[in-house]
């Protein structure tokens, strides 16, 4: 089934002894020029590189605060070496969090501190962990800052908050400036900009599949249940990754979407032009290209002259709109006040089961015994509703008022303390798949325990990411692709539709 | 006095400058630079108050790594609480008689605590140490200078140790040399081995802290994944440079 060995998963997982080298061969396929000019980047390895990067890491430790002192900070106390799911899935030391940093650390130390300088030239950079610049480094950087997820793990554990996505993206952001880009995220970016979602679906295609959707539920339940594109003067624009349109499970999520609005009597739409809730210029840690994602949103909530902005499900989407969106595409003054810029549809649902303006019929989910994953951006770096920690008891509260049985996995598995499911972070693609499905393992064999032990038959995740990668990933360990749903999907299902007609 | 008191009030002068210069030209630095975005490491608190409430729990319990490894955590707080109270212990030699502190600072309590927290601190710096060998994970990441740390700490402290447990200094001629330091009234410096050697290690601790991994005292309380507060959605941030995004697009459109 690959050509990779499997990892085998353990009863107690362990903390795996250091392969050197293990994943040193995994490299993500270099972006072409085509893909790199749209976002504002040379289209090749320029000249005199090693000064370009580190002139761009200059400017990046004088633009970012979090770079600055992560890279100062650290005092390689080894705190986070066994947390991130890459190491433990993989063994590879670079894949340890604070290793991962060192590959860049080394190169500020060499070039912007006195030990590093001092060091340098007496030929011992060694001494103080500092190094230069060279193409094999460059080819490392490629290789493991594309081993990482940018999933925060490791920030929960460091005694001051060192969070390696910080460095990954800084990293993507040096290495694109001077020409050496992940193909999968510039490609994607290119497509928003150009058509309006990362699958480069235009306009027509967009209101041909929600036309099919609205004929399905109708067959289903025989409730014109509408899906409304492009409304001008509806109340919510909803924003959702493109992969909700089609891919499975997550359509189904929509699904469940569409019936809460039309259960709760919303006046809703979505937008052609902002047909997209993911936006990768987080991966690169690119500040503009992730801006230029985002005002596209400030453009269709004008366009449009709605009233909230709710998003779908969607993990980094989530967290680029619950704490940068305000930042980048803000203020937003022209909506209503009464409401939070943006929520989450988690949000929007259980206001809506509070409001008891929702009924459920919980035995249709009666076949299914659920846990829930905890979405790495979504848990450590976002909030719902008006408490720390929301984000993790509302989509609970939500399964729980539309399934009987749920259990959660081990509590060192889920919460802030939750593993990413392996394909976050721009990874979800073929060319990294083997890193996907060993960075997959610790959350895979959380996953097995509840199996066995409390005889869980699904998960559900709210997470585009998580949903492809696991559909994808989890059936090496053998499980089977149907066993990842979404949030929504089981809200739809369980959903006892009422009002016969949306527009009513 | 001799050239070596001469010697070592240079050197104590030389190095508190660098300290003190040093650290405060990171401090400026850090806060200079801008943080574009709200990254706190959620749950985050969402008010300020809470904030630093949970920088005080950092700061005084490490308890980001309580959550993450027992072992270091053990090694490292007590190295942390032992490094406090031998610098309490200390105060006597800074601090004259007739102060309002000195009570407080010369009481016996404070001073037998100061005595053995010595021997907390070496069991801690022993602890970090052998984590660093022995576990293939720390050794992997470790370069020379986090051992040579290690073992200049550890000698500061057992020689420390030595003068309070085995050999006594002349503490009343140690006294008047630091208070001589202080108001600029040279007086000469015991001449006890030990003693120097001990002066000599913490003046080369004070000199490479600005440019060394002990930055992470200061670098903690500008982490913004600690000190940010949860509040994006009702509180617009924005970083001067994004603005300055924002501003020049608008120009270019109007
Ligand atoms: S952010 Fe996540 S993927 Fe990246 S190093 Fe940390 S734990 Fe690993
Ligand atoms: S936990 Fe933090 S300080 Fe410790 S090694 Fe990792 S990044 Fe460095």
């Amino acid at each position: 089934m690959a050509d990779f060995e499997v990892p085998e998963l353990q009863e107690i997982p362990v903390i795996p002894k250091l392969k050197e080298g293990a994943m040193a061969h995994s490299s993500p396929f270099i972006s072409k020029e085509q893909f790199q000019i749209p976002l504002g980047y040379p289209g090749e390895l320029v000249e005199n590189w090693e000064e370009k990067v580190y002139e761009k890491m200059d400017d990046l430790r004088k633009r970012y605060r979090s770079f600055q002192v992560y890279l100062d900070a650290c005092v390689k106390c080894g705190a986070c070496t066994d947390k991130c799911h890459y190491y433990l899935g993989t063994s590879d030391p670079k894949n340890m969090p604070v290793a991962r940093q060192d590959l860049l650390r080394k190169v500020y130390r060499g070039k912007f501190t006195a030990a590093g300088k001092f060091w340098t030239k007496l030929g011992m950079p060694w001494m103080v962990g500092a190094a230069e610049m060279t193409k094999e480094l460059l080819d490392e950087w490629y290789s493991y800052f594309h081993q990482c997820s940018q999933c925060r793990r490791c920030s929960v554990y460091c005694p001051y908050g060192i969070d390696t996505a910080e460095i990954s993206m800084a990293a993507r952001e040096i290495m694109d400036s001077v020409g050496v880009g992940q193909k999968y995220c510039n490609e994607i970016i290119g497509k928003v900009f150009k058509i309006g979602n990362n699958l480069g679906l235009p306009q027509p295609a967009l209101v041909d599949t929600l036309e099919g959707l609205e004929e399905e539920v109708q067959e289903d339940t025989g409730v014109a249940v509408k899906f409304p594109l492009d409304v001008k003067g509806a109340d919510i624009l909803l924003v959702t990754p493109s992969a909700d349109f089609f891919a499975e499970p997550h359509v189904d999520g929509l699904i469940g979407y569409a019936k809460v609005f039309h259960e709760t009597g919303a006046s809703w739409t979505m937008s052609s032009h902002a047909s997209e809730a993911g936006n990768f210029g987080m991966f690169i840690g690119s500040y503009e290209n992730m801006r230029r994602v985002s005002r596209r949103i400030r453009e269709a909530a004008i366009e449009l002259g709605v009233k909230r902005i709710v998003f779908g499900e969607c993990g980094h989407a989530w967290r680029i709109a619950y704490s940068f969106l305000n930042t980048l595409a803000g203020p937003w003054d022209f909506l209503d006040p009464n409401y939070p810029v943006p929520q989450h549809i988690c949000e929007y649902t259980y206001d809506a089961i509070q409001a008891g303006k929702l009924k459920f019929d919980k035995s249709q989910n009666d076949w299914r015994t659920m846990t829930f994953h905890d979405s790495c951006n979504v848990a450590r770096a976002s909030r719902m509703g008006p408490k720390p920690g929301g984000q993790f008891e509302i989509p609970r509260a939500v399964i729980k008022a539309v399934c009987n049985n749920f259990h959660d996995m081990p509590a060192e598995t889920i919460g802030e303390a939750t593993f990413c499911c392996g394909g976050g972070g721009g990874l979800l693609t073929d060319d990294l798949m083997e890193i996907r499905v060993k960075g997959a393992k610790p959350r895979a064999e959380a996953l097995k325990s509840v199996v066995e032990e409390q005889g869980v038959t699904h998960m559900a995740a709210i997470c585009a990411i998580c949903k492809s990668q696991f559909t994808k990933v989890l059936p090496y360990y053998g499980f089977t692709m149907d066993q990842i749903v979404s949030v929504h999907q089981l809200v739809g299902d369980a959903i006892v539709l009422t009002k016969s007609d949306s527009d009513e | 006095m001799t050239a070596l008191s001469y010697f070592f009030v240079f050197l104590f002068y030389a190095a508190t400058a660098v300290f003190v210069i040093g650290v405060a030209r990171k401090i400026m630095q850090y806060a200079r630079t801008p943080a574009p975005l709200k990254i706190p490491t959620t749950p985050a608190p969402v008010t300020q108050t809470g904030v630093v409430f949970r920088m005080a729990r950092e700061v005084v319990l490490f308890s980001s790594l309580f959550k993450s490894n027992k072992w270091t955590w053990v090694f490292g707080w007590m190295f942390h609480f032992a490094l406090l109270l031998a610098f309490v212990r200390h105060l006597r030699y800074a601090i004259s008689s007739d102060n309002i502190l000195w009570p407080l600072i010369n009481n016996s309590l404070v001073l037998a605590a100061g005595q053995y927290g010595a021997l907390a601190m070496l069991l801690g710096l022993t602890g970090l140490f052998g984590r660093r060998i022995f576990v293939d994970r720390v050794r992997y990441i470790s370069a020379p200078s986090d051992y040579l740390m290690l073992i200049l700490i550890f000698a500061i402290a057992t020689t420390g140790a030595m003068m309070s447990f085995v050999t006594h200094t002349d503490i009343v001629q140690l006294k008047s040399f630091v208070l001589g330091l202080i108001w600029f009234n040279w007086q000469p410096l015991p001449n006890d081995g030990l003693l120097i050697t001990h002066l000599a290690l913490v003046a080369l601790l004070m000199l490479i802290f600005p440019i060394s991994k002990l930055l992470h005292a200061p670098g903690l309380f500008f982490s913004p994944t600690r000190n940010q507060v949860d509040n994006p959605r009702e509180k617009r941030h924005i970083s001067p440079w994004g603005q300055a995004i924002d501003d020049a697009e608008a120009k270019a459109k109007a």
